[in-house]
């Protein structure tokens, strides 16, 4: 206890390609370093090609070119065991995958085979790590399902009889029949309906809650982290560059992206003008020099443009990447 | 009649099941709604997948006819738009933005090229500085311009680029009236704002019309004047946007504005349990 389930040092993973002899170097992911504590929901936040499924895709030892990690280490303590992710053999692998560490992903029809039952689906992921004989494993699971409000008849079901947010509830119980210590959810609730998404986000919580389970929770939506998430990081072109407590960031965002991301939320009852962000998010084929936000920042100088600002420790447990972060405000 | 510059009058589009079953789906069931020609506004469509939004856009464009009921533009009933000629001039006062840029552009074309071809065909100019003052012009009025444009491929822009030339194409025929389906949902946060803010500022100066269809009620309460919540084909409620959002009377009105999930860490409405009423 009080160890923290995930700890990623350093990590640097680049998409590296040569082609008619050009040679490409994508900085996905640059130098992040996070740990996620037992029982929280860590919200990652940031833009498309922010790197944040580069990051999720490392975490989760999903490597294959030309994806390469070129530095830095993931290592999970789950409860009966401690795993290097990036220096562990396959059959290791396979062997946590799914009993320790699941994923929801973000189109749930992609994981249910069209042509097969719900009940195959369970049998595949979950038969050989519940351990317990056909009849007692489809109990355990339809008592699940039962935890989870959904009516046991699914497993029954073809994937197409369902819709769209009965489906992710579907894959929700998937990945967490088997109790996992940790899981990966990537954009889980994007394309559902707003009444369907607030469903499975209560689901999601709820599970959590009753597993105490830790979730890394990536979407780009920051309403759903606002809801959702105990703690928030930011990324911005392949580097993190805010993390602290959800209400801190959305009370007092302190990095420039952050709080213009925060400041143009658009929000119901509010029609009070918002400014959009000039430039566009750089390449990260070509990042600019220094901090990767100074083209676009309005606080930038001529330092940012040299040189990087590390991530530092401006409060307890908040951490920020500027040099010239916002001041801050008080409740 | 006079001084509607779209009049949609009860219109019902069903679909037929197809060649195995005898179930028709009827998408849209009897929405009316009327556009002023004389005040410009930003008109929202409001509803969930499947509430037979899209359908509805696609019949005002004119890609689809209704199975009853008429939509009239500028006085004429679209159902009677039959030669090519009317159908151009037609189109060059109702443009569509659509909502992936990057699927609504040919990645190995160059963007200047819809422009021009733009310029050519709907505009109806011939004279090649003319066609390109036409395109500058428009890529003006979303603030880029043609020497920033030409020559560059798809690619090479972010989606919030992207999408303004796609709003630009749009302009050069000097429509009347746009149909916006989900023109931000595509786009990156930190650029979603300046788009929004496109759309308000090309009704004000420009007197352009806008029917913006979206799913997003935080946004339509920012740009809208009127509203339309649309579910399972029927306009459930209707009226002036800020009235219908602060104080919505369907009970379908009131879930989908509980639904919206506030930006507020303070004010959290999915940890606490049982306040929704979804079943």
């Amino acid at each position: 206890m009080g160890e923290p389930v995930l700890v990623v040092s350093d990590l640097r993973a680049y998409y590296r390609t040569s082609a008619f002899g050009i040679e490409r170097e994508v900085r996905a992911v640059d130098d992040v370093s996070l740990t996620i504590e037992a029982n929280e929901i860590y919200g990652l936040a940031g833009e498309s090609s922010s790197g944040k499924t580069t990051l999720i895709k490392t975490i989760a030892a999903a490597i294959q070119p030309p994806l390469e990690v070129l530095g830095g280490s993931v290592v999970f303590n789950f409860r009966d065991r401690r795993v290097d992710m990036h220096g562990v053999d396959r059959q290791h692998l396979d062997a946590i995958r799914w009993k320790n560490l699941s994923y929801i992903m973000q189109g749930s029809m992609n994981v249910l085979n069209p042509v097969r039952r719900i009940r195959h689906a369970f049998v595949d992921f979950a038969f050989r790590h519940i351990g317990k004989p056909m009849p007692l494993f489809l109990a355990v699971v339809r008592e699940h399902l039962e935890r989870l409000h959904l009516a046991p008849e699914v497993l029954d079901a073809f994937p197409h009889q369902l819709s769209g947010g009965m489906r992710q509830r579907v894959t929700i119980a998937l990945a967490t029949v088997c109790r996992p210590d940790f899981i990966i959810a990537d954009e889980p609730t994007t394309a559902l309906d707003v009444v369907v998404q607030k469903s499975v986000l209560a689901m999601i919580h709820e599970i959590q809650r009753e597993l105490g389970s830790s979730i890394i929770f990536v979407t780009h939506d920051m309403a759903v982290h606002a809801n959702l998430t105990d703690r928030l990081g930011i990324m911005y072109a392949g580097r993190l560059v805010e993390e602290g407590r959800t209400a801190d960031i959305f009370r007092a965002p302190r990095h420039p992206y952050t709080a213009h991301l925060i400041a143009s939320l658009p929000r119901l009852g509010d029609s009070a003008p918002k400014k959009g962000l000039d430039g566009a998010p750089p390449n990260l084929a070509e990042p600019p020099s220094g901090c990767r936000f100074h083209p676009r920042c309005p606080r930038a100088t001529e330092r940012c443009a040299r040189e990087a600002a590390p991530m530092a420790s401006l409060a307890p447990g908040h951490r920020v990447a500027c040099f010239y972060p916002e001041p801050e405000r008080s409740a | 009649m006079s001084g509607a510059l779209l009049d949609v009058d009860n219109v019902v589009r069903t679909y037929s099941g197809g060649l195995l079953t005898r179930r028709r789906v009827t998408a849209v069931d009897g929405v009316s709604l009327r556009l002023d020609a004389a005040r410009p506004e930003i008109f929202t469509i409001v509803g969930e997948s499947g509430s037979g939004k899209t359908t509805l856009a696609r019949m005002i464009l004119n890609m689809i006819a209704p199975s009853a009921g008429t939509i009239r533009f500028d006085g004429t009933d679209l159902a009677t738009i039959r030669s090519s000629r009317a159908r151009l001039a037609f189109m060059k006062r109702v443009q569509p933005i659509f909502q992936n840029p990057f699927e609504s552009f040919n990645p190995m074309k160059r963007l200047d090229r819809y422009l021009f071809a733009t310029g050519r065909r709907m505009a109806g100019l011939s004279d090649t500085t003319a066609i390109a003052d036409a395109a500058d012009t428009a890529l003006r009025s979303v603030g880029l311009s043609l020497a920033e444009i030409r020559g560059r491929y798809p690619h090479e822009l972010s989606g919030g680029q992207l999408q303004r030339v796609a709003i630009a194409r749009a302009l050069i025929s000097k429509p009347a009236l746009l149909i916006a389906d989900e023109p931000v949902s595509m786009i990156d946060a930190s650029l979603r704002a300046s788009i929004v803010n496109l759309l308000r500022d090309l009704r004000d100066r420009l007197s352009v019309s806008i029917i913006y269809i979206t799913h997003d009620l935080a946004t339509a309460y920012y740009i809208s004047d009127r509203i339309m919540i649309m579910r399972h084909g029927k306009a459930v409620e209707a009226g002036d946007a800020r009235t219908v959002l602060d104080d919505p009377q369907h009970p379908y009105s009131q879930l989908l504005k509980q639904s919206v999930l506030s930006p507020d860490p303070q004010h959290r409405t999915v940890g606490r349990q049982g306040g929704s009423s979804h079943a």
